[in-house]
Order: C-alpha cells, then sequence, then structure tokens
C-alpha cells in the first residue's frame, strides 16, 4: 500500500509538514463545507436573478426606506475587511511578534471582505448594467465616486499585501510537494515568479512589505471614513453627524477583531495547528478585543448622548424609536450583548480561553451586523416632512426572501474566498522567520522590522 | 451621425424663435439646409433662424412638428430654457385638498396613485396650532443636495433653474433619495406601469419610465417650452398654485398675475426649511385667512 499524500510530499521539517499538510489532503469535512457553501451562494443567485427580471420590486425597500440591508450588509463588509490593516499595518509597525502567524488570516478576510463589499453593492444597484456609468460619467463630487476610488485602491493594496506575504511559501510550495495535480504545481511555478530565496529578494520583499504597511493604514482608515461619510453627508437622524467617521473605524476594528478569533478558532481546530495558533494567541486577541471594544464604547456614548439629551425633532423620534420603539429589542441587544457583555467578560482570563472566546466573538459579530442595520435603516423612516399618502407597504421594512438569499449567499461568497484561499496557500507562515533570513547581510533591515 | 446632431440641435434652436401660430406646425432645419448632408431640393420656404437671418430651406427638409408634446432629447434637456428662472409660490391659504393637481400629475407623468410626484400633506406645526395642507412637489433647489451626491451626473440643475434626471444614465444607487430632505423622488421599483409608451425617451418628461431608476417632480419643462404652465397649475380648482419667472418678477396662478417680490413680500412667503441651505425655488404662503375651513379628507381622498 502506498504512503498517504501527506507523506508523499518532501518536506524539510516538522513544521512544513503541519502546514501544508491541509493543501495536499482534502477532508470530507472540507468538501461537505464547500458543498454547503455553494448550494447557498446557488440560492443567493436564484434570488438575484428574480430581482434581475423583475427589479427591485422583488425587495422590501420602498421610496423611503430606500436603503435596506444590502447597504447595511456591504457597510458590514467594509467593517471587517478593516482588519486587514490592524494586523499587517498597526501590530506589524508596532512590533507585536504574536500577530505575525495571524498577518495572513487577517489579509485572506481583509480581501475576501472587500470583494463581496464590492458584489453587494453591486446587487444594490438599480441599474447594474450601467455599473460603467460610475466610470465613463465619473463625478468627483459625489462621496460614492471617493468610495469606489478608495475600495478599488484598498483591494490592490490588500492583494498585494497577501501576495507579498506569501511568496516566499509559494516558492516553496513549489518546491516540497511535489506529489500534487499538474494545475496546482503550474500555479505555484507561476505565482513564485522565480522566486530563489536569495537574500537580495528577500530585502526587497522586506522593503516593499514595510511600504505597504505604511500605505495600507491611511487607506483603510479611509474606506470606512469615506463609507460613513455616504451617510454623514446628508441630512438624516442618526446620520447627519460629525462623530460617524471615528464612530464607523472604531466599531469596524472592533468587528474585525472578533472575526479574525471566529477564523483561528476553525483554522486551528480543523487545520490542526495547535502548535502554531495557541492559547496565548486567543488570550493576547480577547485583551486586543477588550481595548477595541472601549474605544468603540466611548464613541458610541458620543453619537448617542447628545442627540438623546437634546431629543430635537426628528433626531429625537429617530432616538426613541431606538430605545424604547420598535427597534428596541435590535437595538438593546446590539448595544448590550455585542458590546457591553463582551467588554465585560473579557476582562476575565477563563473568558479568554479559545472557547469562551470564540462564542463571544460569534455575539460581537452578530451585534456588529444588526447595528449596520440600526445605522441604515430606521434613520430612513424618519423623514422631515411626514409619511402620508402612499401604498401600505412604504411605511415599515422588513427585508424580503430574495434580500435574505442574496445576504445570506453573500456570507457564504465570503466564507467561499477564504476557505479556498486557506486551502491554497500555507495560512502560516512557513518558516518561522522566512524575512530575516537577510539577517546576516543586512542586520539593519532585520532591526527596521524585528 | 454628426449631422444628425447638428440636425436635431438646429431644429430645436430653430423651433425656440418661431411663434407659436402656424409656424409650429412645421419644423425646418436652417443651418443644416445648406450643409453637405442632404439633398438639393426645387421647392423653398423662408424661414427665421436663431440668429434673426431669413434663411430659405427646401420643403424637403421641412417635417410635420409631431413631437411637440414631447420634452427635449437628453443631450438638450440639460440646458434649460434660455432667460428663464422658473419659481412657484403655493398658497396655503387657498388649498383644500383637492388632488385635482396630484390627478392632473399622476396621468400626464404616467404614474400610479400609490407612489404620487406630488403628496398633499396633513401638517400641523404643533399641537394647539391649526391643521393644514401642504402641497408639495420637488422643490427645485438652487443648492440641490441630490445633484451633489450622484456619481454619474444623472440629474443635474439646470440655467433655467429646473432639477432634471436623466433617467438613461441613472445607475439606481438612490443616493439622491437619501440626500433629498424633502422626500421628493420616487423609485422606478419594477417595471413601468403604463406599459410601452411609444415616445422617444426625454429627461423634461422622464417618459418612458425606466425600470431601475429615480423619478420626481420636473415642474413639466415639456409644457414650459411651449409656454403653458405646469399640469398642476392648470388643475388647481382654487388657484393655489401660482408659477412663473423669477426674472420677470411675475407669477400666475392661471386666473391672475401677479408680482412675485410684491405675493412674496405682502403675505409672508417663505421657503420650506430654510435652515438646510438648500435654496428652494418653491415659495410657501402661510395658511392664514383661509378660504375653506379644515376638513380630515385624506381618508375619503385615498379611498376613492
Amino acid at each position: 500500500m502506498t504512503k498517504p499524500i501527506i507523506e508523499q510530499q518532501k518536506y524539510e521539517t516538522k513544521r512544513e509538514k503541519d502546514v501544508l499538510k491541509h493543501i495536499v489532503s482534502t477532508s470530507l469535512s472540507y468538501k461537505l463545507w464547500m458543498a454547503f457553501l455553494l448550494i447557498v451562494i446557488l440560492f443567493g443567485m436564484y434570488g438575484y436573478y428574480r430581482q434581475l427580471r423583475y427589479g427591485l420590486e422583488v425587495t422590501a425597500m420602498r421610496d423611503y426606506t430606500s436603503w435596506g440591508i444590502y447597504i447595511s450588509n456591504f457597510v458590514f463588509f467594509v467593517a471587517i475587511s478593516l482588519v486587514g490593516s490592524l494586523f499587517s499595518s498597526i501590530l506589524k509597525l508596532n512590533k507585536n511578534e504574536w500577530s505575525r502567524p495571524l498577518r495572513r488570516v487577517s489579509e485572506i478576510i481583509a480581501i475576501s471582505a472587500i470583494i463581496c463589499a464590492v458584489v453587494i453593492i453591486i446587487v444594490d444597484m438599480g441599474r447594474p448594467d450601467r455599473f460603467f456609468n460610475v466610470i465613463k460619467y465619473f463625478r468627483i463630487q459625489s462621496p460614492i465616486i471617493w468610495d469606489v476610488t478608495i475600495i478599488s485602491t484598498y483591494l490592490v493594496i490588500s492583494l498585494l499585501l497577501y501576495y507579498i506575504s506569501i511568496l516566499p511559501d509559494i516558492a516553496l510550495c513549489r518546491d516540497r510537494l511535489t506529489e500534487i495535480p499538474k494545475w496546482k504545481k503550474s500555479m505555484y511555478r507561476i505565482l513564485a515568479i522565480n522566486w530563489t530565496y536569495q537574500p537580495k529578494q528577500a530585502t526587497m520583499l522586506k522593503k516593499v512589505s514595510t511600504i505597504l504597511a505604511i500605505a495600507v493604514l491611511p487607506v483603510a482608515f479611509a474606506i470606512h471614513t469615506v463609507t460613513s461619510w455616504l451617510f454623514a453627508t446628508t441630512w438624516r437622524p442618526g446620520w447627519d453627524s460629525t462623530n460617524l467617521g471615528p464612530y464607523f473605524v472604531s466599531g469596524a476594528f472592533m468587528a474585525g477583531a472578533a472575526v479574525i478569533i471566529i477564523a483561528m478558532y476553525f483554522i486551528r481546530k480543523h487545520l490542526k495547528l495547535k502548535e502554531y495558533i495557541t492559547v496565548i494567541h486567543f488570550d493576547n486577541m480577547g485583551k486586543l478585543l477588550v481595548l477595541l471594544s472601549l474605544v468603540y464604547l466611548y464613541f458610541n456614548i458620543n453619537e448617542y448622548l447628545g442627540p438623546a439629551f437634546k431629543m430635537v425633532g426628528v433626531e429625537g423620534e429617530h432616538i426613541t424609536e431606538l430605545f424604547t420603539g420598535k427597534y428596541a429589542a435590535m437595538y438593546w441587544f446590539v448595544q448590550i450583548g455585542g458590546l457591553i457583555l463582551p467588554l465585560f467578560l473579557l476582562m476575565f482570563k477563563i473568558f479568554r480561553r479559545p472557547l469562551p472566546l470564540f462564542i463571544i466573538s460569534i455575539f460581537v459579530i452578530l451585534g456588529a451586523w444588526f447595528k449596520r442595520f440600526l445605522i441604515v435603516i430606521p434613520s430612513l423612516q424618519h423623514p422631515y416632512l411626514p409619511i402620508q399618502g402612499v401604498d401600505e407597504s412604504y411605511l415599515h421594512y422588513d427585508p424580503s426572501m430574495e434580500e435574505w438569499l442574496i445576504t445570506l449567499a453573500s456570507f457564504a461568497w465570503l466564507l467561499f474566498i477564504i476557505t479556498v484561499l486557506i486551502k491554497l496557500f500555507p495560512v502560516i507562515p512557513i518558516k518561522a522567520e522566512t524575512l530575516t533570513t537577510e539577517a546576516n547581510v543586512e542586520p539593519k533591515t532585520l532591526e527596521d522590522e524585528g | 451621425m454628426e449631422c444628425n446632431n447638428q440636425k436635431k440641435d438646429s431644429r430645436r434652436k430653430f423651433l425656440k424663435n418661431i411663434s407659436t401660430g402656424t409656424a409650429a406646425a412645421v419644423t425646418g432645419i436652417a443651418f443644416y439646409s445648406l450643409s453637405s448632408c442632404e439633398d438639393p431640393s426645387e421647392e423653398k420656404t423662408t424661414l427665421l433662424t436663431t440668429d434673426g437671418n431669413l434663411v430659405q430651406v427646401p420643403n424637403s427638409e421641412i417635417e410635420k412638428m409631431e413631437h411637440l408634446h414631447q420634452g427635449a432629447p437628453p443631450a438638450e434637456a440639460r440646458q434649460g430654457i434660455p432667460g428663464k428662472k422658473f419659481v412657484m409660490v403655493v398658497d396655503l391659504s387657498k388649498c383644500k385638498n383637492a388632488r385635482k393637481c396630484v390627478n392632473a400629475c399622476d396621468k400626464h407623468h404616467n404614474l400610479t396613485p400609490d407612489r404620487p410626484y406630488i403628496k398633499v400633506l396633513q401638517m400641523q406645526d404643533n399641537e394647539k396650532s391649526a391643521p393644514y395642507w401642504m402641497p408639495k412637489k420637488c422643490f427645485q433647489c438652487d443648492n440641490p443636495p441630490c445633484v451633489k451626491v450622484c456619481p454619474v451626473g444623472a440629474t443635474f440643475k439646470r440655467t433655467d433653474g429646473i432639477v432634471l434626471i436623466d433617467n438613461e444614465r441613472c445607475i439606481g444607487c438612490r443616493f439622491c433619495m437619501a440626500a433629498c430632505p424633502y422626500s421628493a423622488r420616487v423609485f422606478n421599483w419594477g417595471a413601468p406601469p403604463e406599459g410601452k409608451l411609444d415616445v422617444p425617451y426625454s429627461p423634461e418628461t422622464s417618459l418612458p419610465s425606466k425600470i431601475g431608476t429615480v423619478a420626481k417632480c420636473d415642474f413639466c419643462p415639456d409644457l414650459l417650452r411651449q409656454n403653458k404652465l405646469p399640469h398642476c397649475v392648470t388643475a388647481c380648482p382654487n388657484g393655489v398654485i401660482y408659477f412663473g419667472d423669477e426674472l420677470d418678477d411675475t407669477v400666475t396662478n392661471g386666473e391672475e398675475t401677479v408680482r412675485l417680490s410684491t405675493l412674496l413680500k405682502d403675505k409672508a412667503g417663505y421657503r420650506y426649511m430654510e435652515e438646510l441651505g438648500t435654496k428652494p425655488r418653491v415659495y410657501y404662503l402661510p395658511p392664514v385667512n383661509r378660504m375653506f375651513p379644515f376638513e380630515d379628507t385624506m381618508k375619503e381622498n385615498t379611498e376613492s
């Protein structure tokens, strides 16, 4: 009997075997997972087919609630894509070495989420066939154009960050994985762009990665700030706020950290990488989440205290609706279940163990998603002039079957991209200190980069 | 192609200069006829060009004007009617929610009653003050939030003050709807209710309406081009709505014509939510000394 496929490759160290084994062997649970995601995506495509055929009429959106869960979902995706910059830039430049194994996961999430954001915003368009009008009639005054520009910039930088991070490992895949299908071999060969582990190459890569790490930071802040301006440049209650930019960004970092924790938990469990994603990582992430929650809490108080104290006109109606009205249950779940409780619990070490932290992160993510629902929808239902003389369906907003199918499919699409990237490329750097091979030649670089 | 555009343009310019009398029945191509794009013809008619010259135009180039009741094509609709600044004054003391303006507007813009351009709102400024009816259209703001946010320039401000939408360019992002503080805009969520209208598209009528794009009250520029008043003005039985030209300083409700400045001064005209800085072109006269007592006619009207 031949050796199992995992054993047939030419590994040189145990680490190489550990982080490459999931690439060569495909488990049943992986296949089932992918099948499940594809089915959800297919349902979403059916929903979108109906929307293309009959128009946005199939959604529950109408003239007053003219933006619905597509837009709130878009904001959610933009938010979690910020996590890429948190790890690749903030933690990296601050020399937080423990975060190194998590950088790639964060970059994968950033890329997948920003792709989903682009997809979902096209789904929201009444005329997706005219998408290229955005480029043809590019009107720089419009905040939508700023958003299009900055999101495409972020997508490119994130892709580059991910690519230069995995480049040496792609070369290792090319050299170590000898018994894999032909298409995979040529893929690794082409993507490795003749990487030969030379110190010169490593130095160059390190420089590029530092430049990108710095460059991504303002862009990342900008994507979510500009997204907040889509709302802040209007007069709607709850949107007409100067606090909205930092409020969005702080919420995004918190949601992003929670997404990373969820991803860590699954990767650790299913890829059997317990030695590389350790309990210490979870503990640190828990502490980081506390810090980010505190910042978000601060902006949350700022967002609501002023208007709630004054209770002026439609702004007051909006606040009443959130605090005690028809959105109260969702609002308090988001604030307590998604922010206060996680913040409180994570101060205790026992809740920063992998499983409790994972569960808490799920609540944070649910809170983050519904928070964006609360940002987008109730604001639209309190215009300055009363809503009168329109069809009954215009008075409320309960997302339709098509909207839910498409939204669920967008999550599945996110997970699909993440899973494919994890499956194709090593998710933990194969060499513990890949980039420091250059150390002997140029000690200065080592100092810079740590 | 170039020849064609030229042809259309000059035809339009030409139309503006001919009187609304007999010459309106025909349209000619004044400049174009002299270019190389057409065949020569024996019979000629003398016509007046935009710059005031008389030219001889072959009869073969003159065709029956059938499209007079349609608006201008998209490119031309962006320009606006020269030398005009349209303005509207709504006298709240005269409105009794007769809804004739709404019906006329719905009819001429092919709208279904569930999503009209004009809404007659029941307003009450505070608990102690009396309720009143407030007909609300697009305010055609001079500092329009909708135009500012449009990523493709599908909604635009014209020289004559009107804000229009090019439904052939609109991408359906609905940012303008979120930006409009007066909820003036409606969206074509589904297929147009009228079915297929066999007219060439014009932003001046928003007809035929296009699925997945936005629409709103447009001050009926197709009628203004013919020196006629918008449908809502002529349909109102109580003379609530005055319409006119700010540069002329005159407005009319179809029966009486008054100085705009005098009317606004005498009756303390105001614009709704001045503090937003949108500079609306629609003024309101306060609901004082009313012609009708307030009756809650909303219910019976929506049911009928």
